[in-house]
């Protein structure tokens, strides 16, 4: 048994590629080679470095054997003398076996297992320059090999033991290198035990999980916890360490999107809370180094941050020279999309469909035109041709100052949300439909122009503006029924149903049946489908509801066997006493029941007890009567029973126990 | 302290104690070092090259009426191109830094992606922005294409950002306040350079003449570039003056943004005229380094 240990020493890689690129390597050295067993394969990576170890390696991989087949008996004593002189040996070496064309030689051959160091050093080259990196360079030349960044060194060791290949003219070795400026200058050797520990004391922290720790420490009950800042940073340090800055308060005057936005974004800041939850004029920074014993580097990241503030601040007071309502036809000079003009005629598109949305949902009309009419202005503004994120936000801010209003304000500001699942939607009605009319434009022109998305190809991110619009109209409940909105667009009908079956799904948790039953009758708004869908839920449990979703099924069946896609209502007087009679009864008085009813729960309960008379009628009664009228009628009788309670859902696609539909 | 000259003097010593030729700014308007002759072209072809030289580079939309501490419509850069690239080439300039007075051990240094891209020039390549202590003071690129063409050897360029490194070795918070030589400071050396020309390009730009100018450097080019591929004698075609021509454009193209006279529809055509300038020089200019070699368009 021995441990294998690879260092792949880079230059700095880009640190959100590390993650996919660590699971790759394991992939790849677990496929190469599985054979040698071990007890642990374990992946990790600073930006300088892959790593990887793997554990309890047998050193010899056990023979194998495979069969080699051979010419069948029947072709003569030549052949199998051929056969077996090409296997080295004589013909009563060779074993016999059937198939279905006869008798036939067979060889079994012994595959002697490779030793693991040669394994190793043949096949790690294929392994290392096969992992995938989104984006790669050459460096040494061209048709050089490519990788993420040019490799500088390898480590390749098992137990003590150099496995020798070469990489681009980098041959591998047990020399390890430290941290840039705080390890030795001398590259230390290492060995797949004392690896974790050479370099810990060369100032490379190697696994990620304790670099975390360790800003972790450094951050404090106040800061802003962030984590996907904090994941950056670990894959961008080898050693890191935290520092804590101060800013001006004066720049606290600054809305604070503006000031975090800086910090995170520009400079990889923590941002720090006072308790009342505002900002505090503070921040964390994380450096590559072990300390900042003199406060330098402290004092450098305040110095960078007072400028980008400074910066901020003279966009600030520039923009404010001109305000929004002067930049709307600045926007004429704003491509939106080469096919589909500038943000000027979206403007126009937005504010029509969102008046129409407004009258539909009964907003204030005044604040929703205002707001769509202003709501791309802050395109034009210093401050987002700085900071693009913060489109949208900034234009709610500016609105603020420029007193349009607080309820015009909040509705630009929050009309590019939600910019994804996680993300809450406007606050405001108002601004809920700034954001629909948006993204509906988006979604209807670029699928009048052929701009649609295909598999993972999306460059106009037109799937989360879907899923944008389907999360604001149910979340918000607003009463609107989508489909006239889009069916102008025969292939954008396909692609919200999508999504919004996406939404039932994975978001509200509903069960695939059930999505299909509630998406079958024709679409209401979303807020009713969610309602309908939880009633389903919700009846489900009961004895009657399962058994009476397998008889749909099964009329379902019975109709389309018969061919018959409408039927007039059954004739009372064809009804035969009895079963069917009791049938007929039913049908009208759950038909009565379930339009008087106010909830779907009590509605489904209603229909769900139509279950005995259902059974009973299967049972006895036989539809394909000899008489045509009365089996006419019987068809009439079924069909007006499904087509009348198929309009909450269509219960035949609830898979029942026993069933084998999906 | 070191002036902002000796800053310059330290560096450019540096460099051209490794081998490296020190060249003098090239003597058009250009928005970075890249853009000179002195990179564009010499990146290309399997010939070694190491050159070093201080570019200012002009950014007419970036110019802050001389108001703004950090930005400036023209700042300078030097640029060091090493092809090929040594292999120790991070500890290079690691020791640049060192040798103009940089405590490596006291300060922050990290290496954040940053990939380079100059769609007028059809070059692109892999790197990042060098942080210290929280400040980009270093762009880093290995080229991976020019003018189109897949580069033979593949340089490193380091462009440093001479301003920001001398704010910080000097430890003031705005650019004019960098001295520059003794007693002299920067406001006092490019204040009225960057009032006037803001003025200039923001305002009073003839934006008719501009465009009148890009559509003459823009013919001269491409006729230098016909001409050149009905010549037989190649070796002494003024490919390199051709490219000057393909320079003027880039930098009228820039004043004609930042004076607001090209709307965002215009903008990517126009970007592509002066890319097929640029990238054409590129080919001719391949041709003429190895005859015989026709270059793949």
């Amino acid at each position: 048994m021995a441990d294998f240990l690879l260092e792949i020493g880079t230059e700095e890689i880009p640190d959100w590629m590390i993650l996919p690129a660590l699971e790759n390597l394991r992939a790849k050295f677990q496929f190469a080679f599985g054979a040698f067993g071990g007890s642990a394969l374990v992946v990790d990576a600073t930006p300088r470095r892959l790593v990887l170890l793997a554990k309890d390696l047998v050193e010899q991989a056990p023979d194998t054997q495979t069969l080699v087949q051979g010419p069948y008996l029947s072709a003569g004593p030549k052949a199998a003398e051929g056969f077996a002189r090409k296997q080295g040996v004589t013909v009563a070496h060779l074993a016999k076996a059937s198939d279905a064309k006869g008798e036939r030689y067979v060889f079994h051959q012994l595959v002697k297992g490779r030793a693991l160091a040669d394994a190793l050093s043949d096949g790690l080259p294929a392994v290392i320059l096969g992992i995938h990196f989104p984006k790669s360079m050459y460096w040494t030349g061209k048709g050089g090999p490519r990788f993420i960044r040019p490799v500088r060194w390898i480590v390749a060791v098992l137990d003590d033991r150099v496995i020798p290949f070469e990489i681009a003219g980098v041959k591998s070795g047990n020399l390890a290198r430290g941290h840039r400026i705080l390890g030795s200058k001398e590259p230390p050797d290492v060995t797949a035990a004392n690896y974790f520990q050479v370099l810990q004391q060369n100032y490379v922290m190697v696994r990620a999980d304790e670099r975390q720790t360790r800003i972790e420490s450094g951050l404090g009950a106040d800061v802003q916890r962030d984590d996907n800042l904090l994941r950056t940073l670990v894959y961008l340090t080898e050693y890191p360490s935290t520092i804590r800055g101060r800013f001006d308060p004066l720049y606290l005057e600054l809305p604070q999107e503006i000031l975090s936005t800086v910090m995170r974004h520009h400079q990889r800041y923590f941002s720090v809370r006072k308790p009342d939850g505002s900002l505090a004029p503070e921040f964390v920074a994380v450096t590559n180094t072990d300390g900042d014993p003199d406060g330098l580097i402290c004092r450098g990241n305040e110095r960078v941050l007072r400028a980008r503030f400074n910066d901020a601040r003279f966009f600030w007071t520039v923009d404010q020279q001109k305000p929004l309502s002067a930049r709307v036809p600045d926007l004429a000079k704003v491509t939106f999309q080469a096919k589909l003009g500038t943000y000027r005629d979206k403007t126009e598109r937005i504010r029509k469909l969102a008046a129409a949305l407004a009258r539909q949902l009964e907003a204030d009309a005044s604040v929703v035109d205002r707001a769509a009419l202003l709501c791309k202005c802050d395109l034009t503004t210093d401050m987002v041709k700085e900071f693009t994120e913060l489109q949208g936000v900034v234009g709610g801010l500016y609105a603020h100052v420029q007193g349009e209003g607080e309820a015009v304000a909040t509705a630009i500001y929050d009309h590019y949300r939600p910019v994804n699942m996680e993300d809450a939607i406007p606050r405001t009605l108002e601004g809920q439909i700034v954001s629909t009319a948006d993204k509906l434009d988006t979604l209807r022109e670029s699928f009048r122009i052929g701009l649609i998305p295909t598999g993972t190809r999306d460059p106009f991110a037109l799937r989360r503006a879907a899923q944008g619009v389907v999360k604001i109209l149910f979340e918000a409940r607003l009463n609107l029924e989508l489909m006239p909105l889009i069916s102008d667009e025969p292939e954008l009908v396909p692609f919200m149903r999508e999504r919004i079956e996406f939404y039932l799904r994975d978001v509200l948790g509903f069960f695939y049946d059930e999505v299909a039953a509630v998406m079958a009758p024709p679409m209401t708004s979303l807020a009713d489908l969610a309602d309908r869908a939880e009633a389903i839920r919700y009846v489900r449990p009961t004895e009657d509801f399962e058994p009476l979703a397998a008889s749909f099924k099964r009329i379902k069946n019975i109709l389309k066997q018969a061919g018959i896609e409408r039927a007039p209502a059954p004739n009372p007087d064809l009804i035969a006493a009895g079963p069917e009679n009791a049938l007929y009864d039913a049908w009208r008085c759950v038909g009565a029941e379930t339009r008087e009813s106010k909830s779907y729960r009590e509605k489904l309960a209603s229909i769900a007890s139509i279950r005995p008379q259902v059974d009973l009628f299967f049972d006895k009664i036989l539809v394909n009567d000899p008489n045509p009228a009365i089996r006419e009628n019987r068809l009439a009788l079924l069909y007006s029973l499904l087509t009348e309670f198929s309009t909450i859902a269509d219960f035949s696609e609830i898979v029942t126990k026993g069933s084998t539909q999906i | 302290m070191d002036s902002f000259q000796d800053t310059i003097f330290k560096l450019k010593r540096y460099w051209a104690d490794r081998g490296v030729v020190i060249q003098e700014p090239y003597d058009l308007e250009v928005g970075a070092g890249t853009m000179a002759p002195e990179t564009f072209l010499r990146v290309l072809g399997p010939k070694p090259y190491n050159v070093a030289y201080v570019q200012p580079s002009r950014r007419p939309a970036d110019g802050r009426y001389g108001e703004n501490p950090n930005r400036l419509y023209k700042h300078q850069q030097l640029q060091v191109i090493l092809k090929p690239t040594p292999d120790d080439v991070l500890d290079q300039y690691l020791m640049s830094l060192e040798a103009i007075g940089i405590n490596l051990r006291k300060h922050d240094i990290k290496f954040e992606e940053d990939n380079w891209e100059a769609p007028t020039l059809g070059a692109w390549g892999i790197g990042w922005q060098v942080m210290l202590d929280g400040l980009e003071i270093t762009q880093f690129t290995y080229f991976q294409q020019c003018g189109g063409i897949d580069l033979d050897l593949v340089p490193a360029e380091i462009t440093y950002g001479l301003e920001r490194i001398a704010a910080f070795l000097q430890n003031v918070d705005s650019v004019y306040d960098i001295e520059w030589a003794p007693g002299v400071k920067y406001a006092a050396v490019r204040l009225a350079d960057e009032e006037q020309f803001s003025v200039y390009n923001f305002e009073l730009a003839d934006v008719e003449m501009l465009w009148r100018e890009f559509e003459l450097h823009e013919r001269e080019c491409q006729r230098l570039m016909e001409l050149f591929r009905a010549t037989k004698d190649r070796a002494r075609f003024p490919v390199l003056p051709a490219y000057d021509q393909a320079l003027k454009c880039s930098n009228l193209f820039n004043l004609l943004d930042a004076r607001g006279a090209i709307s965002v529809t215009e903008r990517a055509g126009i970007i592509n005229r002066v890319r097929k300038l640029a990238v054409g020089v590129a080919q001719a200019w391949m041709e003429q380094q190895s005859p015989g070699d026709e270059v793949a368009a």
